[in-house]
């Protein structure tokens, strides 16, 4: 089938009044989107080993590469940023049909199951200038993220911790809709997301990023640069957030206090000499979404057209939910809800475990590491 | 210019290279599978993403389409994490719209607008990591980016950026020699025909020296050329292949 590519942005008249078949509307935004599963190998996909771990070997050794979910990489045929007001792809009723049709078998248009995640490339420490930084690739949802910590004054309210600031930046790179301030609701909503999903004590041990309470603490800038969409956004830049913050070293300081009392920062000699963040409980977002009557995880695009609401839930490794937030124009009925969360809680532990994985198998390959970066 | 010494006695520069010495360039075409073209650059430390969409019908209002040549439309941003201190807004600015400005400019001399009338050709660019030359690095992957979108240009277009130091021209500067505040002139070369499609000088530079300086920036973007050209037969050459089979 040919996914044209239709002008994002306006809502298209080609797909929809009638709400078709799976409810699709056609320019409205749907946020299905998913990480990874694991499940029998999809034909045509590659090799995979238990836990989707896939450290694809052949190309670029060197690189690793996030599990193995789902079968092979994206959906297919060119296509524009995904979900939300900005931009969708148009597809015809018949395209809708058969993409829902398998769904409801459990067969999706790239041979992947419903709780399969495509497969994904994590490479971190992209960036050289930042304190962490990561990239992901899903399919064709390609993220960048950099970690910045710079030294400020804690919050009144929260005098012996440090934060997180949070940017999204969706630059014109993915789609020409986005140029000039075009995608700044985008980039807000997901900024408000992810601010959300760390908005709990267990996240990420924020007192460990203070320096001295009420005068001097880290604050960390993760900003997101969305280069591609294809599909999926939400859990892709979660998967890269995590990532970039595994990747996090701030430099160890110590304060020195004279007789007088006045405080002196010293910042160790040794630059290896670092704090790294713990991100064991830095939860990951499962985006579920609803196709006729069953849901699937990490959308392409196509998919995320046929959707009419979707269900976001962000899990950590434990399988413990921080936030929910239902997205989309439809409306999903309260029972379905309480399947996708326990879908969502599956998906997410096998997710976290092989982001986990192939995160530790890449530290322990050192400095000497070849970088691939974007020329791979 | 306090304290550090740009040109060592010996005539290396602050990370050792020779004045006329250009930094280690990697690029990539083809880095994005949903745009018309795209292209990545390393330039040093200097990282750049091009991305092209076009030639298509004009967006947004059609009054600003012209009769008789496409409409180049060029936007230049830095991500936030780019510079050493973190960047507030990634475009929008007074430097990033001088900046798409003179991309625009660039680009109008060297792509063949005039096959395209009432279409427009957007074409992207985004630095990840500055180190100096930003204009250089973002020149030269919007050229590959525009050829791997099959967009027909007069020729290349290889831009690289010179200053002056004791005498000396300097090609390519990095980042500490463009932060040392000497003069600068960023150029952008076509170099089948040897002409210019951009030229711009910074800070006070005495005239006798300014051929010298050209000269410089000339020859390095000859050099750039020599890379980039070889960068696209590789890329042809395993696109061909993989049709071929």
């Amino acid at each position: 089938m040919s996914h044209r590519l239709r002008d994002l942005g306006t809502p298209n008249p080609r797909s929809s009044p009638s709400g078709s078949q799976a409810g699709g509307g056609g320019g409205g935004r749907s946020g299905r989107r998913s990480l990874m599963t694991r499940r029998g190998a999809a034909p045509g996909g590659p090799a995979r080993t238990d836990d989707a771990t896939v450290v694809r070997g052949a190309r670029r050794p060197e690189r690793r590469r996030g599990g193995g979910f789902g079968g092979g990489g994206g959906g297919g045929g060119p296509s524009a940023a995904g979900r939300g007001v900005m931009a969708s792809v148009a597809l015809s009723e018949a395209e809708k049909v058969y993409i829902v049709h398998g769904v409801q078998e459990d067969l999706r248009v790239d041979g992947r199951g419903c709780e399969d995640y495509r497969c994904a490339e994590v490479e971190t420490d992209v960036v050289s200038n930042t304190s962490g930084s990561a990239r992901v690739k899903l399919g064709h949802t390609d993220i960048l993220v950099g970690v910045k910590a710079e030294m400020g004054t804690p919050k009144l309210e929260r005098p012996d911790e440090g934060y997180l600031e949070f940017f999204v930046d969706c630059s014109a790179n993915a789609t020409p809709e986005f140029e000039g301030r075009g995608g700044d609701d985008l980039g807000t909503e997901i900024a408000n997301t992810l601010y959300r999903i760390f908005n709990n004590k267990g996240s990420i041990d924020l007192t460990s990023l203070c320096i001295s309470p009420r005068e001097h603490c880290w604050i960390l800038y993760v900003d997101v640069l969305l280069l591609e969409c294809g599909g999926n956004l939400f859990d892709a830049i979660s998967i890269a957030v995590k990532a970039a913050l595994f990747n996090t070293s701030i430099p160890k300081v110590r304060v020195l206090e004279d007789e007088e009392g006045s405080k002196d920062i010293e910042l160790s000699d040794d630059p290896y000499d670092c704090i790294r963040l713990n991100v064991e409980n830095v939860p990951c977002i499962i985006t579920l979404s609803k196709i006729g009557y069953r849901h699937v995880v990490d959308a392409t695009l196509q998919e995320e057209a046929c959707s009419l609401a979707s269900l976001l839930v962000s899990v950590t490794s434990k399988g413990v939910l921080t936030c929910m937030r239902k997205v989309g124009k439809g409306s999903l009925d309260p029972e379905s809800i309480f399947e996708m969360m326990e879908t969502g809680k599956r998906v997410g532990k096998v997710l976290h475990a092989s982001l986990q994985t192939i995160l530790q198998k890449e530290e322990n390959l050192g400095p000497k590491r070849p970088k691939v970066g974007f020329l791979g | 210019m306090a304290g550090l010494e740009l040109l060592s006695d010996q005539g290396y520069r602050v990370d050792g290279r020779r004045a006329g010495e250009l930094r280690k360039i990697q690029a990539r075409m083809g880095v994005f599978a949903q745009a018309d073209g795209s292209a990545y650059i390393e330039q040093g430390n200097t990282k750049a993403l091009a991305v092209v969409y076009g030639p298509h019908e004009m967006r947004g209002s059609r009054s600003r389409a012209l009769p008789d040549r496409a409409l180049v439309n060029c936007q230049y941003s830095m991500a936030t994490f780019s510079t050493g201190e973190r960047k507030r807004r990634p475009h929008g600015d007074r430097k990033a719209c001088e900046m798409g400005l003179q991309l625009r400019q660039t680009f109008e001399a060297a792509i063949l607008t005039q096959l395209y009338p009432r279409s427009q050709i957007d074409i992207y660019v985004q630095v990840l990591q500055a180190d100096g030359g930003n204009y250089a690095a973002c020149v030269n992957a919007a050229t590959l980016a525009v050829l791997d979108a099959g967009i027909p240009m007069r020729d290349f277009v290889c831009a690289c950026s010179a200053g002056f130091v004791d005498g000396t021209a300097l090609a390519d500067l990095s980042h500490v020699e463009e932060a040392a505040g000497g003069p600068q002139l960023a150029l952008a070369l076509l170099p089948a025909s040897g002409q210019l499609a951009l030229l711009e000088m910074d800070a006070r530079l005495h005239e006798d020296h300014l051929q010298q300086v050209l000269e410089a920036a000339s020859q390095a973007a000859r050099d750039v050329h020599a890379l980039l050209d070889r960068v696209v037969r590789q890329h042809v050459r395993e696109a061909a292949l993989l049709l071929g089979d």
